[in-house]
C-alpha cells in the first residue's frame, strides 16, 4: 500500500517534540526531556522514511 | 471526581493527533480500488507494520485500563496474562499455524473454517464472531465516553444530550472517517501510531512514578506496608490455591492453554493482522515481532498499578483512588496516575495515548467485523456471484453501519450494565471450544465437519452448565454463575473462568474426536492440502539472514519470556 507510515509517524512525534521542547523551555523539566525524546524519535523516523525511499529509487 | 485542568497544549497535542489519524486514511483512500485492498489490505504489508499492528489491536481499554486494575489487585501475578498467557500461543501461532491460514489464501478465519470442515461450521463462527466484534466495539466506546466525561472539563447540557453523547459521537466519527476512507490498512497504519503514541504517552508516567516513591526497592518496600500488598514483586511465587488468580494449573492450563491460545490463534480480529502481511514469511514473523513488545508491555500498565498501591500505602497526599461499591475503583488507576505525576503538556500526551488505546480497540473491531460481514456472510449466503465493485460497495457500506451499530451498543451498555456482561460470557464459552476445533482440524485429517460442528456446540453448552453449577466468591448476580445450583465456589471470577475454560475445551475436543471417528470424511486429501499439517509441504522461509527466519525469532522470544519470568518469579 503506497504509504510508508514512517513519515506520518516521525512527522507527528517531531511535531510534538517541537511543541513540547518549547513550551518546557519556557515553563522549572518533563516536558522539555519528553520533547527532546520525541524530537528525537521523530526524526529517527523522518530519516527512515527517507532511507527507505532512497533505497527504493536505487533499486 | 474533579476534572484534569487542561490548556491549550494539551489540547493542541489531542487535535493534531486527530489530524494525523484522519489524515492517515485520507492519503490511503486512492489505493481503496478493490475489495481486496479495502477488507485484506491487498496483502501487500511489511512484517514490522503488521507485526506492531497486531499488538496494537489487542492493546485497547481493557488492555491499558484493566490491566493496570490487576497490576493494582494483583501486583506482578498480572504478567501471567503475558509471559504465559499470550506469548507461547503467539509463538505457536507463527510457527504452525500461518502456514495454513495464510498458504490457504482464506480471507478469513470462518472461510478457513469453511474450507477445512464445511458451511455450518463457518456459520457458527461468523455470526458469533460479527455479533462479538460489534458489541466488543460498542463497549469501547462506552468506555472511552465515559472516562471523557470523567476526565475532561468540558461539562453542558442540550436538551436530552450531555457531554458524554458529544464525546460518543466524536469518538464514533473519527474511527468511522479513517476507516471508510481508507479500510484495514488505514485500520492498522493507525494502529502503528497509536502503539508508539501509547509506549511513548505513558512512558513518563512509569519514570515519575518509579523515581518519585525511590525505585524499585522503594516500591516493594511501600508495598510490604500493607499485607494486602506484601509480595506483589513476585509473579509465582504467592500462587496457591486460595489466590485469586487461581491455582498454578488454572494459570497454565486454563490461561496459558486453552484461553490463551483460543484468543490468540482464532481470533480473526489479531489474525486478520497477520493475513494482510506481503509475503508468508511476513505473515509467519508478525506475531514474532509484536512478541517483543508484548513482553514488555507489562512494565507499561502493570507497574502503574503497583505503584498506586504504593502511594495508598504510604498515604501520599496527592494521590487517592475514588471509591466504586463498597472497595476502590481501581479502574481509575492510570487517569489519577496522570493527574498526580504528568503537568501540562505530557498530560495532554498521556490523555491523547489513552484515548488511541480506545480507539485503536474500536476501529479493529470494526474493520473484522467488516471483512466477516462481507465475505462470510453477506457474499456466501445472501448475495454470492456480484462484482468486486459491488463487494468494495458493501465493505464501506458495512463500516458505516458496523460504526451507527457500535454506537447503538455503547447506550445499551449505559443503560444495561449487566446485559453486556453476559454478551461477554456467551462469547467467553465460545472461545475455548473453538480452539479445540481448530486443533484437531489443523492437525489431523479425520476430524470431519460434523465433528467440529458438535464439538463447537457441545463445549459451549458445558461451558454455560459449569457456569451455571458454579460462583465466583462474593457473586451477588446470577450473571457471574449458580444460576442452576452452587456446587463450588472459586477464590475468583477469573479463577472460575480458567476452570470453565479447561472444561470447554476438553468435552469439545472429546466431542469432536467421537462424532468425527463416527462420521464419514467429506474432504479428500487433495481438498485437504495446505489446510492440514500432515498434507502440506513444510514451509521453506525465503528471509535473507538466518536471524531474520521465524523459528530463530520464536526461540528468541521464549528465552527472553523465560527469562523475564524467572526474574520476576
Amino acid at each position: 500500500m503506497g504509504l510508508d507510515i514512517k513519515l506520518p509517524i516521525g512527522l507527528m512525534f517531531a511535531i510534538f517534540g517541537v511543541i513540547l521542547s518549547i513550551f518546557g523551555l519556557v515553563t522549572g523539566n518533563i516536558n522539555l526531556l519528553s520533547g527532546l525524546f520525541m524530537l528525537a524519535f521523530g526524526g529517527f523516523m523522518l530519516f527512515a522514511a527517507w532511507f527507505t525511499k532512497k533505497s527504493k529509487k536505487k533499486a | 471526581m474533579e476534572s484534569f485542568s487542561l490548556t491549550w497544549i494539551d489540547w493542541a497535542i489531542m487535535l493534531i493527533y486527530f489530524i494525523f489519524v484522519l489524515g492517515i486514511g485520507w492519503a490511503l483512500k486512492k489505493y481503496m480500488r478493490d475489495a481486496s485492498a479495502f477488507l485484506e489490505a491487498g496483502r501487500s504489508l511489511p512484517a514490522w507494520v503488521t507485526g506492531l499492528a497486531f499488538i496494537s489491536a489487542n492493546l485497547g481499554a481493557l488492555e491499558v485500563i484493566g490491566m493496570a486494575a490487576s497490576g493494582a489487585k494483583y501486583g506482578m501475578a498480572t504478567v501471567h496474562f503475558y509471559w504465559i498467557g499470550a506469548i507461547p500461543a503467539m509463538i505457536f501461532l507463527a510457527i504452525f499455524m500461518m502456514p495454513f491460514y495464510y498458504g490457504s489464501k482464506a480471507r478469513s478465519v470462518p472461510e478457513y473454517l469453511k474450507l477445512r470442515f464445511d458451511e455450518k461450521t463457518r456459520a457458527f463462527n461468523a455470526f458469533s464472531f460479527a455479533i462479538m466484534t460489534i458489541f466488543s466495539s460498542g463497549i469501547s466506546m462506552y468506555a472511552l465516553a465515559i472516562l471523557a466525561k470523567v476526565l475532561l472539563p468540558i461539562h453542558f447540557e442540550f436538551g436530552p444530550f450531555t457531554e458524554f453523547d458529544f464525546y460518543l459521537l466524536v469518538s464514533a466519527v473519527i474511527v468511522l472517517v479513517y476507516t471508510y476512507l481508507g479500510g484495514l490498512s488505514s485500520a492498522i497504519y493507525n494502529e502503528v501510531l497509536q502503539f508508539f503514541l501509547i509506549v511513548i504517552g505513558f512512558l513518563p508516567l512509569v519514570i515519575l512514578g518509579l523515581v518519585h516513591i525511590g525505585g524499585w526497592d522503594g516500591m516493594v518496600d511501600k508495598l510490604a506496608l500493607n499485607p494486602a500488598t506484601t509480595g506483589f514483586e513476585h509473579s509465582w511465587a504467592n500462587i496457591s490455591s486460595s489466590h485469586p488468580m487461581g491455582n498454578v494449573i488454572g494459570i497454565i492450563m486454563g490461561l496459558g492453554f486453552v484461553l490463551s491460545f483460543g484468543y490468540w490463534c482464532t481470533n480473526f480480529l489479531v489474525v486478520q493482522r497477520a493475513m494482510a502481511a506481503g509475503s508468508m514469511s511476513a505473515a509467519r514473523k508478525t506475531p514474532l515481532i509484536g512478541a517483543f513488545p508484548k513482553m514488555f508491555i507489562p512494565f507499561l500498565v502493570i507497574i502503574p498499578g503497583m505503584i498506586a498501591m504504593a502511594l495508598l500505602n504510604s498515604e501520599d497526599s496527592l494521590f487517592s483512588l475514588p471509591t466504586k461499591g463498597t472497595g476502590l475503583d481501581y479502574d481509575m488507576v492510570i487517569p489519577m496516575l496522570l493527574k498526580r505525576y504528568l503537568p501540562t503538556g505530557v498530560l495532554g500526551l498521556g490523555l491523547t495515548a489513552l484515548m488511541a488505546s480506545f480507539m485503536s480497540g474500536m476501529a479493529g473491531n470494526v474493520t473484522a467485523f467488516n471483512t466477516v460481514w462481507t465475505y462470510d456472510i453477506y457474499q456466501s449466503y445472501l448475495v454470492p456471484g456480484k462484482s468486486d465493485k459491488h463487494y468494495l460497495k458493501v465493505g464501506q457500506i458495512t463500516t458505516v453501519v458496523g460504526v451507527l451499530v457500535s454506537i447503538l451498543t455503547a447506550y445499551v451498555a449505559s443503560l444495561f450494565n449487566n446485559v453486556m456482561d453476559f454478551l461477554q460470557l456467551i462469547f467467553a464459552f465460545i472461545n475455548a471450544p473453538l480452539f479445540a476445533a481448530f486443533l484437531l482440524g489443523m492437525f489431523t485429517k479425520r476430524t470431519t465437519g460434523h465433528g467440529a460442528f458438535y464439538g463447537l456446540l457441545s463445549g459451549t453448552i458445558s461451558a454455560a452448565f459449569v457456569h451455571g453449577l458454579t460462583v465466583p466468591a462474593g457473586a451477588t448476580t446470577l450473571v457471574k454463575g449458580g444460576w442452576l445450583s452452587v456446587v463450588h465456589e472459586f477464590p475468583s471470577e477469573m479463577a472460575q473462568n480458567f476452570s470453565i475454560a479447561m472444561i470447554a475445551f476438553g468435552v469439545a475436543l472429546v466431542v469432536t474426536l467421537i462424532i468425527s471417528f463416527a462420521t464419514k470424511r467429506t474432504k479428500t486429501d487433495e481438498e485437504l492440502k495446505g489446510l492440514v499439517y500432515q498434507l502440506t509441504p513444510k514451509t521453506i522461509d525465503d528471509s535473507k539472514n538466518w536471524y531474520e527466519r521465524p523459528n530463530v525469532l520464536a526461540v528468541i522470544v521464549g528465552v527472553i519470556a523465560i527469562i523475564l519470568t524467572i526474574l520476576f518469579w
